[in-house]
């Protein structure tokens, strides 16, 4: 647990490994945090951060965001920017969850209004956005149907009546990546997906009701702006991804890329997990085209469990939707690759950024922002542990140094493992419970490994992308309520 | 030796384990095992109602303990299936091949203890290996 001796400080939060770090270093590594969080980041972030910096066509640096911490070949919390001729693309460097992803929504409850019902929500919202292992949605959908998931994602579901156009929106990239293409997908990931639309999954995704208290708010006007405008606000947030049928995506590829990469591709294999291929290569854009099939997938799912939420809020309190003020902040992914246009060395060139554990963040006056946030720059959300709470931020035009790029949580310090040896998944409920905040799990052992000691403090991750100059903070959330997968 | 495995301390967000066993075929049998015995806490109680065959080719021994995990992983989150590798034959060699029979059942919440859901099994630290007169496998799944 030491940064290397040879990382020095070029900035107030932003330090760098020289490309002489490592033989085959192509670019720096750059490394976004405080003092304190990058002093105790683990050693396989530089590690990892400079095996990517070796990867073809990677332009400028090698980046980590301020919660970077061990991954599979890329860290997580890693940023790369590829160039669309020479560079590469990565399952590693987008995660294997492909668009992982945040969402908040607003509503105009308060506290007070929701205490007294809050078990009956957070039974309901268990019970109605299926968690855990093995969880299946209440939608049975056709291949047919699923090819129409694949390629228009949350688009889809409002087509289906999961939503409104107000809903896209205000999602990143309207919900849908247009590169999609479902031909590019294995008959075994389509049937590993067919029934995962509409539900949370497990590890680290939970949905939790939240509170926005006038003392976590951090910049008034922009939270006004975002929709948090009462005091004790009643807020939700969820984190969740492309569930198994990502994962098989990923999968197929890797074992693809490993195959070709000393044959066909003529790439050295620097870790297995860092498996790439050469974008413009037909197997580079069969993965991107596959990639955006399972980034489609997630923005569905996000859509319709935003769906069940309303649907159970009516429920329970007796009124509408629209009536309750739900209506989305923001949804936003941070495992993804994407073809953008950013400005290096003064051109501008279309380069492949890979986020992985890196949420997309652009400034104010942002072409690609809705009308409702030109001003604002783009909503951010960082998740933190069920026990610290989360953060909403807002992009800053000083992103630009990370490809408008800043952190997506608070990041793991200790294995599963462990965490499971430290405390009990029963203990650990009642203490939260004692704390005001309840917790319904699918799994016990599964909430053990979500202690909040396992976690680096979200406070000091959110802190630090503002002190990088990566985005700044606008609202603290804090969790009472969760439903963890 | 017999065919055994244990879960081990892994790197900060997966779960980890090493197979021990005289022969290669016996070892992906025990890899199986563990991931069943990640998947749920009385692997023991799974059944063995159902049968199926598998056959597969990787460049090498590691890819193709993955390979093989990996598909035991899709027959779990696709077809509600748990199974374990009843017998294995694995021609080490390039490419390396596998035919495996599968037995098991289809997962049942009322009798099956549910723990961890194994979403890949990954080539981070990968590895088959000799280990004396037999192999050793380590392996780390993404959960």
């Amino acid at each position: 647990m030491a940064a290397p001796a040879s990382l020095r400080r070029v900035g107030e939060a932003c330090f760098e490994l020289d490309v002489g770090y490592r033989p085959g270093m192509r670019v720096p590594v750059r490394v976004f945090g405080s003092e304190k969080l990058v002093g105790e980041m683990d050693d396989q972030v530089f590690v990892q951060a400079s095996n990517v910096a070796t990867l073809p066509g990677i332009v400028e640096a090698s980046f980590a965001m301020p919660d970077a911490h061990w991954g599979y070949g890329f860290p997580i919390g890693g940023v790369a920017a590829m160039d669309v001729e020479t560079g590469v693309i990565s399952p590693g460097g987008i995660g294997f969850d492909i668009n992982c992803g945040m969402r908040l929504v607003r509503t105009s409850l308060q506290h007070a209004e929701v205490a007294p019902r809050l078990r009956e929500l957070v039974d309901a919202l268990a019970e109605r956005v299926p968690a855990g292992v093995g969880a299946r949605g209440f939608l049975r959908l056709d291949e047919t149907e699923f090819a129409e998931v694949m390629r228009d994602g949350a688009q889809w579901a409002v087509r289906r009546g999961f939503g409104t156009p107000d809903d896209l929106a205000r999602t990143e990239s309207e919900g849908r990546f247009p590169d999609a293409d479902p031909d590019a997908v294995s008959p075994a990931a389509i049937e590993r997906g067919l029934a995962q639309v509409g539900t949370l999954g497990s590890g680290n995704h939970y949905l939790e009701i939240q509170i926005a208290h006038p003392e976590g708010i951090a910049d008034p006007a922009l939270a006004r702006t975002f929709g948090i405008d009462q005091p004790d606000q009643v807020m939700v947030m969820f984190h969740c991804g492309s569930r198994g049928f990502g994962h098989q995506v990923a999968t197929d590829f890797l074992h693809l890329f490993l195959r070709l990469m000393p044959t066909r591709f003529g790439l050295p294999v620097i870790d297995r997990e860092l498996a790439c291929a050469p974008f413009a290569s037909d197997e580079g854009r069969r993965y991107y085209a596959a990639m955006c099939c399972a980034a489609n997938m997630s923005f569905a799912n996000r859509q319709v469990i935003l769906h069940r939420i309303r649907e159970v809020f009516a429920d329970v309190f007796g009124r509408d939707a629209g009536e309750l003020g739900i209506r989305s902040i923001y949804d936003v992914a941070h495992n993804t690759a994407k073809r953008e246009r950013h400005r290096v060395g003064g051109v501008e060139r279309e380069l492949l950024v890979h986020r992985k554990g890196a949420t997309r963040a652009f400034p104010p006056g942002h072409p690609e922002l809705p009308p409702e946030y030109r001003e604002t720059g783009q909503p951010v959300i960082i998740g933190g542990s069920m026990e610290t709470g989360s953060w909403l931020l807002a992009g800053v035009a000083s992103g630009a140094a990370s490809f408008w790029s800043t952190a997506h949580g608070s990041g793991r310090t200790m294995s599963r493992t462990r965490a499971r040896k430290l405390v009990r998944g029963r203990a650990l409920q009642d203490q939260l419970a004692e704390r005001g905040i309840l917790v319904r799990a699918a799994s016990m052992a599964g909430l053990a490994e979500e202690a909040g000691f396992a976690y680096k403090d979200v406070d000091e991750v959110a802190a630090a992308t503002e002190l990088a100059g990566l985005s700044r903070r606008v609202a603290h959330l804090v969790p009472i309520g969760n439903v963890k997968g | 030796m017999t065919a055994h495995f244990e879960f081990v301390e892994g790197a900060t967000s997966d779960l980890a384990f090493v197979a021990h066993a005289p022969t290669l075929d016996d070892l992906f049998a025990a890899a199986s095992e563990a991931l069943l015995a990640a998947s749920v806490e009385n692997p023991d109680a799974v059944a063995s109602s159902e049968q199926q065959t598998l056959a597969l080719e990787e460049p090498d021994l590691e890819l193709l303990l993955l390979r093989f995990l990996n598909e035991l992983v899709f027959l779990r989150d696709a077809r509600g299936l748990l199974l374990r590798a009843r017998h294995v034959r694995v021609s080490a060699g390039s490419p390396a091949h596998l035919e495996a029979s599968l037995e098991g059942e289809p997962l049942d919440p009322g009798r099956h203890v549910l723990a961890a859901d194994v979403k890949a099994a990954t080539a981070h630290g990968l590895r088959v290996e000799r280990e004396g007169e037999g192999f050793r496998a380590s392996v780390t799944l993404d959960v």
